[in-house]
């Protein structure tokens, strides 16, 4: 689609491959920041209520000794909330998140097909190293620096991130053309043609052709006759969609 | 008639379709997310993809920057996951974690898990022997408050229950522990050095520690706290630390794939594994948590509760705890 944008191609039966855009850096560090806002929200909003109803008050203030109803109903989950987010909802999500939904990307297996636990797994053990030394450095470079742009955690779980392509959406259906491919040969001929004919014989032509495929429109001259047959061939009065 | 009519009309006409494709995208959609098993509509598929890869691929050719491109590019990529890999069902999808690939994993993984285990055994008889012949070495492998404890004839353990509630001892354990055990595996992205390096390190912990509490007479306590989790804990050691030996070797001595693509065959085979590793490490440190330092457990609980879950962990890796036979893959 575009020769900048590597693509993921997929064998098939029919012989013509599924390809997939790959997402880059860009892309993935905009999917990662609106997901780490998410994390870091959602266990902020446990812990405080969490922390409220412990206290029973506005206090987020811990206990001064291990109290068993603190760190299980507390601190434990909101932890697990920040450290568990991405596995759990890849996994539920189908290798999407919100950040990655609202970038346009998700994970996707080398043939295509949504990753399994066992590759989300280790896509997210491997951030272990990819966040070495700071920051997601490693990781960083990695995708820069590999034509898939893969993270050391991609290149382990076979995964890569591609453009969702849900948005794509057809031009409405009233712009749709009405012809078949031989009757639309027909106009698209005498369109081309068009400056080469004589005026008589061009507008004779054109009219026979309105007549018959226009369903009852009709032009008062020559240069809304050739508007009409450029309407009827792509639908809209311009190019094709 | 000249090439660019021709195109003009067969991309003219090719929109005539658009509302067989609309409806091929709402069907493939509809049975990704399993909300259909009408066998028609399955078989309705498959007519489906022959239909959307014929259009895209003269509308690749025709329209080549268009949005009718875009979304027929979709719709076949849908299309062609939904027919060849069905709908997601968590459920279905975890048994076979348990019963196939879990299984599958240890078969493959088994010489590294026997090399790993030899690795570990001879790590702790080294730190064993080593704290034996050199008893001041200790100090490399433990704590001073740990050795002026059990240099008063105490082990650190006794009256931890009285320090931490046991719920909150369990999950700093379990959370401590499954962090090691993930990062034996991703050390092994160090072409195994790591992995080597954290296998080794415990081991000799473990060995010095024994060596260095027998020498003040606790050997029978050590191993009373020990023996519950254990069996379990030390075992997960040694598999993860297998998983990454495997991503290492992959990585040092690379298949005809090339280097990634190795890589990428070991991590992958041992991701159900590194799973069953977590979860039986979350089991070990309830009980670590729970059960070894609580003084009221006998021994002979503590051993049957220990040798009790090391036999489900076999039972899991094996898939025999989910009904996988043997020849099943």
């Amino acid at each position: 689609m575009n020769d900048i944008v590597p693509e993921l191609s997929v064998d098939s039966v029919t012989g013509i491959d599924v390809s997939l855009a790959v997402a880059g850096a860009g892309a993935r560090s905009f999917a990662f920041i609106i997901d780490w806002f998410v994390r870091l929200v959602l266990a902020l909003a446990w812990y405080a209520l969490g922390a409220f109803v412990y206290n029973r008050g506005l206090s987020i203030a811990a206990p001064l000794t291990n109290d068993a109803a603190w760190f299980g109903a507390v601190v434990t989950p909101a932890l697990a909330i920040y450290f568990l987010y991405h596995y759990a909802v890849e996994l539920a999500m189908r290798g999407r998140t919100p950040g990655k939904r609202t970038a346009g990307i998700r994970i996707v297996a080398r043939d295509g097909s949504a990753p399994g636990a066992g590759a989300l797994l280790v896509r997210n053990v491997f951030r272990l190293i990819d966040t070495l030394p700071v920051l997601y450095c490693l990781g960083l470079v990695a995708v820069i620096a590999t034509r898939e742009h893969l993270r050391v955690g991609d290149m382990a779980a076979g995964t890569l991130l591609v453009y969702e392509r849900d948005a794509a959406h057809l031009p409405p259906a009233a712009e749709a053309p009405r012809l078949d491919a031989r009757a639309s040969e027909l106009v698209a001929e005498l369109l081309e043609r068009w400056p080469t004919l004589a005026p008589d014989a061009r507008l004779q032509l054109g009219q026979q052709l309105l007549a018959r495929y226009g369903g009852g429109a009709a032009a008062a001259d020559e240069s809304a006759l050739r508007g009409a047959l450029t309407m009827l061939l792509h639908g809209t009065a311009g190019a094709p969609p | 008639m000249k090439a660019s009519s021709r195109q003009q009309a067969l991309a003219a006409s090719l929109m005539q379709r658009a509302g067989l494709w609309r409806q091929a995208d709402a069907r493939a959609r509809q049975l990704a997310r399993g909300r259909s098993d009408d066998a028609a509509a399955a078989a309705a598929l498959a007519d489906d993809y022959r239909l959307l890869a014929h259009d895209l691929a003269r509308v690749r050719t025709l329209m080549p920057d268009s949005r009718t491109r875009e979304f027929l590019e979709a719709a076949y990529a849908r299309t062609h996951a939904t027919l060849h890999h069905g709908a997601w069902r968590a459920g279905s999808a975890l048994l076979t974690l348990l019963r196939v690939q879990l299984p599958r994993a240890v078969r493959e993984l088994a010489p590294y898990i026997a090399w790993s285990t030899l690795i570990f055994v001879l790590a702790v008889a080294a730190g064993y022997a080593l704290v034996q012949r050199y008893p001041e070495l200790i100090a490399l492998f433990a704590s001073p408050d740990l050795i002026a404890t059990v240099e008063r004839g105490q082990l650190w353990t006794d009256g931890l229950l009285n320090i931490v509630p046991s719920s909150v001892l369990s999950v700093q354990i379990l959370a401590n522990n499954i962090v090691v055990s993930l990062f034996a595996y991703c050390a092994g992205f160090l072409f195994g050095l790591g992995t080597l390096y954290i296998l080794g390190l415990n081991g000799m912990m473990l060995g010095a520690v024994f060596a260095f509490v027998g020498q003040h007479g606790l050997r029978g306590p050590l191993f009373n706290f020990i023996v519950a989790h254990g069996c379990v804990e030390l075992s997960v050691m040694c598999l993860s630390g297998a998983a990454g030996a495997a991503v290492g070797e992959a990585l040092v001595r690379p298949g005809e794939g090339g280097r990634i693509a190795s890589f990428r065959d070991a991590a992958l085979h041992s991701g159900p594994l590194l799973l069953a590793c977590a979860l039986l490490l979350v089991g070990a440190g309830l009980i670590e948590g729970f059960v070894s330092p609580n003084p009221s457990f006998p021994l002979w609980s503590r051993v049957t509760i220990g040798v009790g879950y090391w036999l489900l962990m076999v039972g899991l890796l094996s898939g025999r705890l989910f009904g996988t036979g043997r020849g099943e893959t």
